[in-house]
């Protein structure tokens, strides 16, 4: 298990490979779908918020107030990627991201952003809301709530241990794209295509 | 039906808390045999722990297991008689509660306007199956399916050109491997397929859903859809997709196949991928509307 430090250098980064877990703990970004949209418009970001070799989570958590008023994170597992994949690859070379944190990997454009930029895809595990949760120890801010509503605003989260895969690297390698190529192969066999 | 009053309210919430919360039995039992067979430490036995890990720690804090909390089908077998409207606006009570207490998220939006109801309510939300039969019981089961894995539901029109698939078992087969390979790890895999063959487009799926209802350790009753199920749970395993598509020994935990009559022209294979977040259960009911007995 490798333990990473949010935000990342390049060279951390780039020594990650296809399979490596690593445990996160540091501040990462929470932004789905319309976060992406904006960003990608040209949506200013508020000047406090910097997300040079920082994450974007894909996700929408449920978040409530404790009985101090302060934010509490109940349940926040990935939701699916590939919607971000229009965008995903111009967003990683604007913000100067280091990863992505997702589920279901993305295509080739987010791929070759990987390579160029210095960026990896990490894969959380799906519907893992309850463990991904108590990975979460603080809330530090919520960016765009008025104008997204609280799934699709941009929330600042401090984690630690946050387990994720490395299933995108930056070096060009999907283990999606491996995946999927290692089972169509058995796939043909079996249907005599 | 007087009686019945007292106590439905109760019961149906705690229903939809359980479901939502706690997953039943026989699937704990197959993502535990699971993780015994993927090899050791590998990403795909890592991520069945934390799955695992995570089912525990839904049940200990009464939470969601998963954030997407789905769609809220209930499917109740009931006596003649029994006033289906005011069960269902019970049912519809039980939701809006459940969504205000968490353990639902507001997962109902407008299609047109975008806006999210808050409540789990509008046009064809919950979604209902009443089923008369001639017996005094009441059961009423739920299922909550989330996005990720409809998305991953496919509908196939045989004979498929593409595939060689011809209007028998053998190209029944081969459509809905297919539709494993098409959702590789994006429906939250290990996932179980409900599967039917005939039907129209729209009965095709709904009976694929309803085969989500038996249990993953039946057998069944016709002896050549037991043989497929068998084959394809065998086949998918080998197409080594695995847990979240990470690769591995387990794509499926469970495949579940029934048949409907169909017109000579239409021959339709319709198949439902549900998530490893396989949340079901279901309750009969006693007299006074208290649960008898839990289903799953």
């Amino acid at each position: 298990m490798i333990q990473l430090e949010a935000p990342f250098t390049e060279e951390k980064i780039r020594a990650l490979k296809l399979g490596d877990e690593v445990e996160i703990t540091g501040i990462i970004f929470t932004g789905r779908d319309a976060a992406h949209k904006y960003i990608h418009e040209g949506g200013e970001l508020p000047p406090d918020m910097d997300l040079k070799d920082k994450i974007i989570y894909h996700c929408g958590p449920v978040v409530i107030k404790d009985e101090n008023g302060d934010w509490k994170v109940v349940a926040a597992g990935p939701t699916t990627s590939i919607r971000e994949e229009p965008y995903q690859g111009d967003i990683i070379k604007q913000l100067g991201l280091r990863a992505v944190i997702g589920k279901g990997g993305m295509g080739e454009k987010t791929l070759a952003a990987c390579k160029e930029f210095g960026c990896v895809y990490f894969h959380a595990i799906g519907g893992a809301a309850q463990v991904l949760a108590s990975n979460i120890k603080r809330v530090r801010g919520v960016h765009f709530m008025e104008k997204f509503g609280s799934p699709e605003a941009m929330w600042e989260l401090e984690v630690v241990k946050f387990p994720v895969v490395v299933t995108m690297d930056s070096h060009g390698n999907s283990l999606h794209k491996e995946i999927l190529e290692k089972s169509t192969a058995v796939f043909n066999r079996l249907v005599n295509k | 039906m007087g009686m019945l009053l007292c106590n439905l309210d109760s019961s149906l919430l705690e229903l939809v808390r359980r479901t939502s919360t706690e997953l039943p039995a026989d699937v704990r039992n197959v993502i535990h045999q699971a993780i015994q067979r993927e090899q050791q430490d590998s990403i795909a036995q890592n991520a069945l722990n934390i799955i695992e890990r995570n089912i525990q720690l839904a049940q200990e804090r009464s939470l969601p297991l998963c954030q997407d909390t789905g769609s809220c089908l209930f499917y109740i077998d009931c006596p003649v008689g029994l006033d289906q409207m005011m069960f269902a606006e019970k049912a519809r009570e039980a939701v809006k509660e459940a969504t205000r207490r968490g353990y639902l998220r507001q997962n109902s939006v407008d299609s047109l306007t975008g806006k999210n109801s808050g409540t789990n309510i509008g046009i064809g939300m919950p979604v209902f199956h009443f089923h008369q039969h001639n017996s005094p019981e009441i059961k009423v089961r739920m299922m909550l399916k989330g996005g990720g894995s409809e998305n991953m539901g496919q509908q196939y029109s045989l004979p498929m050109v593409s595939l060689k698939a011809n209007r028998d078992l053998e190209g029944c087969r081969k459509v809905i491997l297919d539709a494993v390979l098409n959702a590789q790890g994006k429906g939250c895999g290990p996932g179980i397929l409900g599967v039917c063959i005939g039907g129209d487009r729209a009965t095709g799926f709904e009976h694929s859903k309803e085969q989500l209802l038996r249990k993953l350790d039946d057998t069944n009753p016709i002896p050549e859809l037991a043989e497929l199920e068998s084959t394809i749970l065998k086949q998918a395993n080998e197409l080594g997709i695995g847990p979240m598509g990470f690769g591995g020994k387990t794509t499926l935990f469970g495949v579940k196949i029934g048949a409907m009559n169909r017109l000579p022209a239409c021959y339709f294979v319709s198949v439902s991928y549900m998530c490893w977040a396989f949340r079901r259960q279901g309750i009969q009911l006693s007299e006074d509307g208290s649960v008898q007995n839990w289903l799953y």
